[in-house]
């Protein structure tokens, strides 16, 4: 390429031939298959958005290619890390070595209100420390006496989940008969979890044996006195898929609360255990987080005939068009009751636009987030007047791509499970005003001098969610990408710094 | 409404709003099916008597709140000291990414390493395909001189040869023959974070130096050990060894590497021991490691090559500082010089000024074992008590060392050593035997939360603080910026306790 800087989708497509060509034959043909540009499409355009364009890349949810860095993860951050270890009133045992607990330990920031290590557990790391012996002769014993040393430290927590990590599934423990053993003594909820780190290609298969592990360990045991006692009423929803990230589900609740719903479950941020048995007696399944508890929904509809549906709580835009289409499954007063919630944040969102937009209208923005926000935050961005310019997964399915095509326009570069090599040429070649990604990706793109922020943790902010979340988003964007810090990377006295002569 | 344009509220302010706080207690109250309040107030009592440290200290198989990572954390962080080094990390990928992770967060800068994404199929065939076609994959991409391979425990239990795998791929054509890819088994279930140091630390010399003769010269090596704060406690070493005129190789300097400038450009690689200058390392008269516990195998086999070889423990404070000193002047026979003398004089100065403030303090401190050791000695010759030193990591050796160091000292009478418990075991020393101030990493601010201890961040992983890492703590320089961050704490602690006006304002003192 002649030009300097990729951009627009001729470019785009050049540039991923480009970037291929350092890798060997095989990986090249591998990797070839993730990289794309969206097309036009057929399709309805999407009647928020407007938008109908085809994101697919060839292949997607497959095995990672050894050696290029890949971003993922893997099943047991998906299961511990995302799924289960916010739930509060019980403890996660990282079952195995020390370092996958260590590792994930209070990393994700799922806010909880709770007495930590009396009645609420989530940013502590329990561990069964496996040793050598433990391989050789397994752990089911010590498994066992972990969790009545559990019982016995900490006698208000209401159950326990098993997160296994590697070594257990290779040396044949039985930690489901442990479980059920332990179930059997105390009477406690027992969640053995097979979510070993070799298992699938990322954290989703993680996600997904996490979700059937409720189903087999929550949902098919006898039936709870929470449960029991609970009177299900005509407006009860659960919030499927937020992990209240920096309080993204309380920044959530609220509006589904003034809109008059009762929010009976959250899953699985800031979660009692309750709240996870109580959910098949709720109305409808509200569910945010597709790609990590879809399984769960479709499983509460099949056996329960509860209704599910997706929504979207980034951005004004988004907002108002979930709350109309929640509403839409109840009657008038709630319908009406939407109306009021927009009508009444309408100010705050006018003053939210009015402030920043103008500071970062034009501005192109590259993402490379999970399984969600890839697509979930670009209209966020759009009603700020910024402009996505990439967007890739670290670990969606076909699915997910399919619903980028309502959230993201042709011509946009589309990059699955991209390496560490891929995304800085990109980035390099792009020259976006923000990228948005993880914590592995935040310092390269800063050296560059690319502003960025982390979108997976909200970059230690947040809430993003809802409207009072959107405030703090548009804050945090322009604080990215309009710091004066980006100004002060060429020293002044370097040779060539030609001093513009306008 | 609390939220507005004008005054934008993220969580911490948010979140105290009444709209948000009635929300809360409704949830609480009509969805959470929680224990009674009365009952959750009974048992935290509880948790903080004797009755439950008992309890606590009668845990055999739970581990809560360790202070301690795996064996490949250890690996990566010595092979990023090596010119243009990749780590490869063979096993499971998510190892990798929270190995990456961790020290991003730690150190605020890139961390790279690559991985063999093994899988399932690797699980019951054996990852020999991935190790072919991930080291062919990783040198096109990331052009490394050297690539560094450890292990997950999942390659670990079952049981791939390393040494074969990279005979096998090399012969497959991954990477060229004469191409450096030193190697060590890294099995998380053994040890932890400093055993995988030692253990790449040895895998890369001993690539270099097998099979080759040894022609003894005056230079040394020293090893810095897993350190949080390696960027600046290593250009303190190497400033205090150029002052001596000694001249010296790091055997793995991460200096470079975990503190890159912002001008534009993302350097994947920066500094490090130059890989010529590891081959030549054989030729040292002598390898210094700072940390014994990060070394002992690595240690070992070179003293086997015939030199001479001496381990500290995270040298900090005035004897600390000497004691490395004197091991170096002992080694090479050069004078410390007048500078370093003034250096330690001006720390001696700087002590003796706020001795006062310091001196019968309790401290309870935490960290790998060489750190604990070190602090623990620079707290004694403040005048401080050390109250509690725990390392989880820390094995009877340790212990033994440790009660050996504290009867050394008048101050030393309280000390307690706790090898191998954990931070919820530290909860209730702290609980039940309180101390003035605690000294670990950020984990510790659980323990600030649950006690009222105030933590003094000086040990790996610090997160939620920025840059203090690229301040030495070793050194009579290091030991400058911890004495201060050790008096600020009782400085912002006694100001906190005197702030009330009218109250307790009476001893809010200008001058202290």
């Amino acid at each position: 390429m002649a030009k300097d800087h990729a951009n627009g989708p001729e470019d785009y497509e050049a540039m991923i031939e480009e970037v291929l060509e350092a890798y060997p034959a095989k990986a090249k043909k591998r990797r070839a298959k993730h990289l794309t540009v969206s097309k036009p499409s057929e399709e309805e355009p999407d009647a928020t958005t407007g938008i109908a364009s085809k994101c697919d890349t060839q292949k997607s949810n497959v095995k990672s290619v050894p050696g290029v860095m890949t971003i993922r993860g893997c099943a047991y951050a998906g299961s511990k890390g995302v799924v289960w270890g916010p739930v509060k009133d019980m403890v996660h045992i990282s079952h195995g070595p020390v370092g996958c607990g260590q590792y994930s330990w209070s990393q994700r920031r799922n806010y909880y209100i709770g007495k930590t290590g009396v009645d609420s557990f989530v940013t502590m790391q329990f561990t069964t420390d496996f040793q050598e012996k433990d391989i050789v002769f397994g752990g089911d014993k010590k498994l066992a006496k972990t969790i009545d040393e559990i019982n016995e430290l900490f006698p208000l927590s209401n159950g326990t989940t098993i997160q296994s990590e590697c070594p257990i599934g290779l040396i044949g423990d039985d930690i489901e008969a442990v479980a059920r053993q332990k179930k059997k003594e105390t009477g406690k909820t027992m969640v053995p979890v097979r979510c070993e780190g070799f298992r699938g290609v990322s954290q989703s298969l993680g996600h997904h044996i996490a979700n059937d592990a409720v189903r087999d360990w929550v949902f098919e045991q006898e039936e709870s006195d929470a449960v029991k006692a609970y009177e299900p009423g005509p407006y009860d929803v659960n919030v499927i898929g937020d992990y209240n990230i920096g309080g993204d589900a309380w920044a959530s609740r609220i509006l589904l609360e003034e809109m008059g719903l009762n929010v009976v479950g959250n899953w699985s941020g800031d979660a009692t255990l309750a709240e996870i048995e109580r959910a098949p007696k709720a109305r409808l399944n509200l569910i945010h987080c597709y790609r990590s508890m879809n399984y769960i929904c479709r499983y509460m509809e099949e056996k329960h005939g509860i209704g599910w549906m997706e929504y979207n709580f980034f951005g004004p835009t988004q907002i108002a068009a979930s709350l109309r289409a929640i509403a839409k499954n109840f009657d008038e007063t709630i319908q009406e009751n939407a109306e009021k919630v927009i009508a009444k944040y309408q100010p705050l969102v006018d003053e939210v636009i009015a402030k920043y937009k103008p500071r970062l209208e034009g501005k192109s923005v590259m993402l490379y987030v999970g399984g969600l926000r890839p697509r979930h935050v670009v209209t966020a961005y759009d009603d700020l007047g910024m402009v996505i310019a990439g967007t890739g997964y670290e670990f969606a399915h076909g699915d997910d791509y399919k619903r980028t095509g309502h959230y993201v326009k042709e011509g946009t570069l589309i990059y699955d499970d991209v390496t560490g090599y891929e995304l800085e040429k990109f980035i390099e070649r792009v020259r976006p005003d923000l990228v948005g990604s993880g914590i592995k990706e935040k310092y390269p793109v800063q050296k560059m001098g690319i502003p960025f922020r982390q979108m997976h943790s909200w970059d230690y902010s947040g809430p993003y969610h809802g409207y009072d979340g959107f405030a703090i988003f548009a804050r945090d964007m322009d604080m990215a990408v309009n710091s004066p810090v980006w100004n002060l990377y060429d020293a002044p006295w370097e040779a060539g710094q030609a001093i513009a002569a306008e | 409404m609390p939220q507005s344009g004008d005054k934008v509220l993220d969580h911490a302010p948010l979140f105290q709003q009444p709209e948000y706080k009635e929300m809360l207690a409704n949830k609480k109250m009509k969805f959470e099916c929680g224990h009674p309040d009365e009952l959750v107030t009974e048992i935290g009592d509880w948790t903080k008597s004797w009755e439950y440290r008992e309890k606590n200290l009668a845990r055999e198989a739970l581990t809560v709140n360790p202070a301690k990572a795996c064996q490949p954390l250890g690996a990566v962080f010595a092979a990023a000291g090596y010119e243009q080094t990749l780590s490869f990390v063979h096993g499971s990928q998510g190892c990798v990414a929270y190995y990456r992770s961790h020290l991003s967060r730690h150190f605020k800068e890139p961390s790279s390493c690559v991985s063999s994404s093994m899988t399932e199929d690797a699980a019951v065939f054996g990852g020999l395909v991935n190790m072919v076609d991930g080291l062919a994959n990783a040198k096109a991409l990331y052009d490394p001189k050297m690539i560094a391979v450890s292990t997950t425990c999942m390659a670990e239990v079952i049981g791939d040869d390393l040494n074969s795998f990279i005979i096998q791929s090399k012969e497959k054509g991954s990477v060229p023959e004469d191409f450096d890819v030193p190697f060590a088994h890294t099995p998380a279930f053994v040890g932890s974070h400093v055993d995988g140091y030692d253990n790449m630390q040895k895998g890369i010399i001993s690539h270099f130096w097998e099979g080759e003769e040894r022609t003894e010269t005056d230079k040394i090596n020293i090893i810095p050990g897993f350190d949080g704060f390696a960027v600046a406690n290593n250009r303190e070493i190497t400033k205090m060894l150029d002052a001596m005129g000694v001249e010296f190789s790091f055997l793995s300097d991460v200096s470079d590497v975990y503190d890159t400038p912002s001008d534009g450009e993302f350097r994947m690689y920066d500094g490090g021991t130059k890989l010529d200058e590891a081959k030549a390392a054989l030729n040292a008269k002598a390898t210094i490691s700072m940390q014994e516990y990060c070394s002992p195998k690595t240690l070992e086999y070179i003293a086997g090559k015939g030199q001479e070889t001496a381990a500290l423990h995270y040298p900090m404070g005035v004897q600390g500082t000497d004691e490395f000193l004197m091991k170096v002047q002992e080694l090479t026979g050069k004078e410390i010089p007048e500078e370093l003398r003034l250096e330690r004089g001006r720390l001696v100065d700087a002590i003796a000024d706020s001795q006062a403030w310091l001196h019968g303090k309790t401290f309870a401190i935490y960290g790998d074992p060489d750190f604990v050791y070190g602090m623990t000695r620079f707290v004694m010759e403040l005048g401080g008590e050390p109250v509690h030193c725990l390392a989880t990591n820390g094995n009877k050796k340790w212990a033994a060392k440790m009660e050996a160091l504290l009867a050394s000292s008048p101050f030393g009478k309280q000390g307690q050593v706790w090898a191998g418990k954990d931070l919820w075991h530290m909860r209730s020393f702290l609980n039940t035997e309180p101390c003035d101030m605690l000294i670990g990493n950020s984990y510790g601010k659980y323990l600030e939360r649950d006690t009222g201890t105030p933590l003094i961040r000086l040990a790996f992983p610090i997160f939620d603080r920025h840059h203090h890492h690229r301040f030495p703590t070793m050194g009579y320089q290091g030991a400058l910026t911890v004495l201060v961050k050790l008096l600020d704490t009782v400085f912002d602690k006694l100001d906190d306790d005197t702030i009330v006006p009218g109250e307790t304002d009476y001893s809010y003192d200008l001058t202290r």
